[in-house]
């Protein structure tokens, strides 16, 4: 069990910078996800804490002692990557076993922990057979169980379940959080997926570009994003994001149409200001078909034309148009309803996020 | 009822027809290799015999026995001829793949400078004909002082080889995800422990298809070995086999005979290793 520490880790191949310099902390015994798009260098900032790939500048730090060159072998750390990279000439056993084989553990010390991670992982049945008779669920499966065995000071996942269908990530999922519950490790989750960042993590890191956007829990960066990046990113369906002019104490959108000025930002925001309107579809809803913030202090009404639907049985997004292109909202007790049907909509512009048109950053004090 | 009936006869009578091909196709394949151990077992009046004669008439070991009898009662040195042959071959072989195996490596995994270009050189020097280096060969082995031994036919060998060795290899560790090393050296190896316990033996059955395409090159090979040697030194058995002219008459029979020795043990570990031969053909030459 041991703490991360990345400061100003950059990584550079010639000329191109694709880590510029990132600075983090991860607690002992944390379970922090490195999320973005592809290219943002979460991979590449995962990889150089593995020491697979070397750092051009910067410290990292495991537990407090510097590894910038030591060897994978010498960071106490375990990996679980995108294609399981289970050894395809060993058995379960064998692939489980052997880290232990490399540090010459005595034969029963290692019967002993290939047991306890098989057992924890539900291995059992399936110890003799090799990695090409297993399904992919059970591969991700002797995946991780390779990694307790090492009893590392580190896990670090590198976008481990995106192989798998979308029923079997659900599940895997589950069992990696019982998995972090039971074993209380340091862990580092790669992926692209936003929604197995949030379920899983304590703490998220929003990457962009081989820079940190946002570091928070899970509620911080849905609640309140620092940037328009983060907005957009996490959440789905997305953020409605519309740019828009301070005019009046009233944002002026680009076809004409105006919205009142949510009041919690009116300290910060001028007349003339460039912004970014952001509302997420949970804060639109149809009169009567979603879920009221209760006090209604700052909820505008808008009647919109429908243009597409998307039923999901528990609730139904609806794209209605607004200032020339859909906007996203989401119904929760749905009604049957027809493209061009026009519709009361309610915004909850309490909720409501403003973000500089220039710099991106968030509005509020 | 009919139109079953029908097809099932077509179908018995094409899967007939198509036994019958196959077996006539493979007879033309073969009909060489028979012809030699027939030769090997029968007196030369009956090789030479036109119109030729089909079924044999009467077979006997002599010029095998002959051929081992020693020098001076129409026998040849063939035990050094073989283990000159055997040298060699394995010893040119080893080195080949040793070669073949780094530079492969190096090519499948590492990113550097000139590469393309450096493999297309390599290739290149394979449209080359070796007889066509024969001669340059013969006066920079006789500068060097190198002709008729052991090592210069080796050298030959070697650089014969290493170019295909290298691309065969080359395709095998490319089928080798690179995430396999890197999960080996996180759980514990080096750099180096990561490419044996892990890389070497996933590309194992390419190496050895490359091992026996080297091995039989080396085994056969004949033009250039019998310009760059000259007696029981480093005489190899293709070479022996010119042994069997004399100035007015060619022995069809011992040299045949000689043919079948040469053949049995690049047989023998052609059949040993098949499978591996097989499967290192089709899935490591396509790179994916």
């Amino acid at each position: 069990m041991a703490t991360v520490s990345l400061k100003k880790l950059t990584k550079s191949y010639g000329p191109v910078a694709v880590v510029h310099g990132i600075d983090l902390e991860v607690a002992d015994r944390e379970f922090i996800a490195l999320v973005g798009p592809s290219g943002c260098g979460k991979s590449t900032t995962l990889r150089m804490i593995a020491g697979l790939e070397a750092i051009s500048d910067g410290v990292i730090e495991i537990g407090g002692r510097m590894v910038n060159d030591l060897p994978p072998r010498s960071r106490n750390i375990s990996m679980v990557f995108q294609s399981y990279a289970l050894y395809p000439h060993m058995t379960v056993r064998e692939n489980l076993g052997f880290s232990l084989k490399i540090a010459g553990a005595a034969k029963e010390e290692m019967d002993r922990r290939v047991a306890e991670a098989s057992g924890i992982l539900d291995l059992d049945q399936l110890l003799d057979r090799r990695p090409s008779q297993l399904s992919g669920g059970q591969r991700q499966r002797v995946a991780m169980g390779r990694a307790i065995v090492r009893d590392p000071d580190v896990f670090l996942f590198d976008e481990p379940l995106s192989n798998l269908d979308a029923k079997l990530r659900t599940q895997m999922r589950t069992e990696i959080k019982k998995l972090h519950a039971k074993v209380q490790s340091t862990v580092i989750y790669v992926t692209h997926d936003q929604v197995e960042a949030m379920t899983l993590a304590d703490r998220i890191v929003i990457m962009r570009d081989g820079f940190i956007e946002q570091v928070g829990t899970p509620d911080e960066v849905f609640r309140r994003p620092q940037t328009r990046f983060v907005a957009g990113f996490i959440g789905s369906p997305p953020m409605n994001l519309h740019e828009a002019a301070v005019d009046d104490g009233q944002l002026l959108f680009a076809s004409g149409e105006r919205l009142p000025l949510p009041s919690q930002f009116k300290a910060n925001v001028g007349t003339g200001d460039k912004v970014v309107f952001g509302l997420r579809p949970d804060d639109i809803y149809p009169t009567g078909h979603g879920i009221s913030s209760g006090e209604d202090v700052d909820v505008h009404q808008l009647e919109l034309p429908v243009t597409v639907t998307e039923p999901l049985g528990n609730e139904t997004l609806v794209f209605a148009e607004f200032n020339g292109s859909d906007w996203v909202s989401r119904m929760l007790n749905p009604k049957p309803l027809r493209p061009g049907d026009r519709l009361k909509m309610s915004l909850d512009l309490s909720q409501a996020h403003l973000f500089s048109a220039e710099t991106g950053k968030t509005l509020r004090g | 009822m009919d139109q079953n009936c029908l097809h099932r006869v077509r179908n018995k009578a094409l899967g007939i027809a198509h036994g019958v091909g196959l077996f006539l196709a493979m007879l033309v394949i073969c009909l060489p290799g028979i012809w030699i151990v027939l030769s090997s077992l029968r007196p030369t009046v009956e090789i030479m015999a036109k119109p030729p004669v089909w079924i044999p008439q009467q077979l006997s070991l002599d010029a095998y026995v002959a051929m081992f009898s020693g020098v001076g009662k129409g026998g040849i040195p063939v035990l050094d001829y073989f283990r000159n042959s055997l040298i060699i071959s394995v010893t040119s072989t080893v080195i080949a793949i040793a070669i073949g195996m780094a530079g492969g490596y190096a090519f499948a995994r590492y990113r550097f400078r000139a590469k393309s270009a450096m493999f297309l050189g390599l290739m290149l020097t394979r449209t080359v004909p070796g007889i066509a280096l024969s001669l340059p060969l013969f006066f920079v082995f006789a500068r060097l002082g190198i002709i008729d031994t052991h090592f210069g036919l080796i050298l030959v060998y070697v650089a014969l080889n290493v170019p295909f060795t290298i691309w065969l290899i080359d395709g095998f560790f490319r089928q080798v995800p690179k995430d396999l090393a890197e999960a080996a050296q996180i759980d514990g190896c080096t750099r180096w422990q990561a490419f044996w316990q892990v890389e070497f033996p996933l590309a194992g059955p390419g190496i050895a298809s490359a091992g026996i395409f080297a091995f039989l090159t080396s085994w056969n090979e004949f033009a250039l070995a019998s310009q760059l040697t000259r007696s029981i030194n480093s005489k190899t058995l293709p070479v022996g086999l010119l042994d069997y002219t004399a100035e007015f008459t060619i022995d069809w029979r011992g040299m045949c005979a000689l043919a079948v020795v040469m053949i049995i043990p690049a047989l023998t570990l052609t059949f040993i290793v098949q499978k591996h031969l097989v499967g290192g053909l089709t899935s490591g030459a396509v790179k994916g």
